[in-house]
């Protein structure tokens, strides 16, 4: 389902990505772990076409992230790290923007969004407002949007950040219900190592822009002969807190939570 | 319905769900129009100019268009961030009928709330001398929505942080407005002051409607149309260009 080989990805004198190849099977659950800053965001901006590589290639769907750009965009879904939906609007509402952007036929829409709702036990909330939803609930319906054009690949960029841990465990179950389900390929995001172990068929773990590890989390801790998969992250990444300048998306994130309180 | 379409809609139903913000922005073409309006009337008369309100209140609807269009161009920084937007960035559609879309949509409801200005502007005592001309004060109206809506998603495609909000209000926005023929006529005005107010895009959207609702005849307003309608494509084509370099 994804095909990496020799991507490279340069800012200036940065490398953000250096020479990564990996490859992820359809129907896999697959976690993309590393520090701040390692590169995953970096890697994910490639896969989703919104950034173009230095060097080396990548194939989504079978198709190639550059040359193939509109096809890779209707192969995947994606929950963003920051949230996407627009708050003024339903659900319903927000759903029907993304099925009319992604061209799913006027015929059945609507059915498949009740579905999709119903799916992520938002059913009787369809036409409130999403600036009355909890984050959890935020989240849930980011999920049923990034489905409705039944991709075959959802990239979830740290889905779980900042969600309590009921509402953690819960988006879990969806994701691999629906990886089972609806046979969708998962590629995801998270600094949280117990949900990569309990969630993930497979760990790709990047660091400094490399690809340093990859297999179960069993594989894992066997390798670096630890006892939990955060100790075997540490022993692959080490110790070092990552310094990274504020980013302007930073700042706004500290803006949002004054104003908006979260 | 099409992509264009769907947020065009979108940024109606966003407009028409925040009443707030509506009354927020009409607070300051009021303001302007009560203290400037009646404030100024004596002295206008007296100086042999006719009636200010009658000379002001195009001004001051272009004013509530300006403001409203400008800002709804900028905005687009923070849904880039938060909004809806991140996620039509990588939509299988075209970023050009992205930026379509919602400059429209922003553009209507720039023009809705320059109505709403007018009717403010008529309750005040505003006469229109020639109703069969409104719609080309209509018309003017709309582009000058459409082009600082344009503007307005230029900056905002350029600027990766609120931090410059300030600025584009502080001189961009105001000086656009005060120098322009909004408040006090070209004629008369000491050549470098007229020269800048004669470079101001918004000088022509404000020509255009105060002709239009004052009956001037028709060669001025086609020469204001023509400015102001190549402006608005010419920028709008800018701000396509610049969204479309966009990186999330």
């Amino acid at each position: 389902m994804i095909e990496v080989s020799g991507l490279v990805k340069t800012f200036g004198s940065f490398t953000a990505v250096d020479h990564v190849s990996f490859s992820v099977p359809e129907g896999q659950i697959r976690a993309f772990l590393g520090p701040n800053g390692a590169g995953k965001t970096t890697t994910i901006k490639i896969l989703t076409t919104v950034l173009a590589p230095s060097a080396g290639s990548a194939r989504v769907a079978g198709h190639d992230v550059i040359r193939e750009r509109a096809a890779v965009r209707r192969a995947f879904g994606i929950v963003f790290q920051d949230p996407s939906l627009d708050e003024e609007l339903t659900a319903y509402e927000n759903m029907e923007l993304h099925g009319v952007l992604y061209g799913v036929p006027r015929a059945g829409r609507r059915e498949r969004i009740a579905a999709l709702l119903g799916f992520v036990g938002l059913s009787g909330r369809a036409d409130d407002y999403v600036k009355e939803f909890s984050g959890g609930m935020k989240r849930r319906l980011e999920i049923a949007r990034a489905l409705l054009h039944r991709p075959r690949l959802l990239f979830l960029d740290e889905p779980t950040l900042g969600l309590d841990p009921q509402t953690r465990n819960r988006i879990w179950e969806f994701v691999k219900e629906l990886a089972a389900r609806e046979k969708v390929t998962v590629f995801f995001t998270t600094h949280a190592m117990e949900e990569a172990e309990r969630v993930a068929g497979e760990i790709t773990v990047i660091d400094h822009g490399r690809i340093v590890a990859e297999g179960t989390a069993a594989l894992l801790k066997e390798q670096t002969a630890s006892a939990t998969l955060e100790e075997a992250f540490i022993a692959l990444t080490g110790r070092d807190i990552r310094a990274e300048d504020a980013e302007p998306a930073d700042r706004m994130r500290m803006m949002r939570r004054i104003w908006r309180g979260r | 319905m099409g992509a264009i379409g769907i947020l065009w809609l979108r940024q109606i139903r966003r407009y028409l769900r925040s009443r707030a913000r509506m009354v927020g922005s009409l607070g300051q073409p009021v303001l302007f129009l009560l203290a400037f309006g009646f404030g100024f009337g004596p002295v206008f008369a007296r100086a042999g100019e006719g009636d200010y309100l009658a000379f002001v209140a195009p001004g001051i609807i272009a004013m509530g268009i300006l403001f409203t269009a400008t800002f709804s161009g900028i905005e687009i920084i923070w849904d880039r961030q938060f909004g809806f937007l991140r996620e039509t960035l990588v939509a299988p559609v075209p970023r050009l009928t992205i930026v379509l879309g919602r400059t429209l949509g922003a553009a209507t409801v720039a023009l809705i709330q320059g109505c709403i200005v007018f009717a403010i502007t008529l309750i005040a005592g505003f006469r229109v001398r020639e109703l069969t001309l409104l719609p080309v004060a209509l018309l003017f109206m709309f582009l000058i929505a459409l082009l600082f809506t344009a503007i307005g998603t230029a900056v905002g495609s350029v600027l990766r942080d609120m931090q410059g909000f300030q600025l584009i209000m502080n001189f961009l926005v105001l000086p656009l407005f005060f120098f322009s023929n909004a408040l006090f006529p070209e004629a008369g005005l000491p050549a470098p002051l007229r020269l800048v107010v004669r470079l101001n895009p918004l000088t022509y959207g404000i020509a255009g409607v105060r002709g239009a609702l004052g009956a001037a005849h028709g060669l001025a307003l086609l020469a204001d149309f023509a400015v102001l309608g190549t402006l608005a494509l010419l920028v709008l084509g800018i701000a396509a260009f610049l969204f479309s370099r966009i990186e999330v």
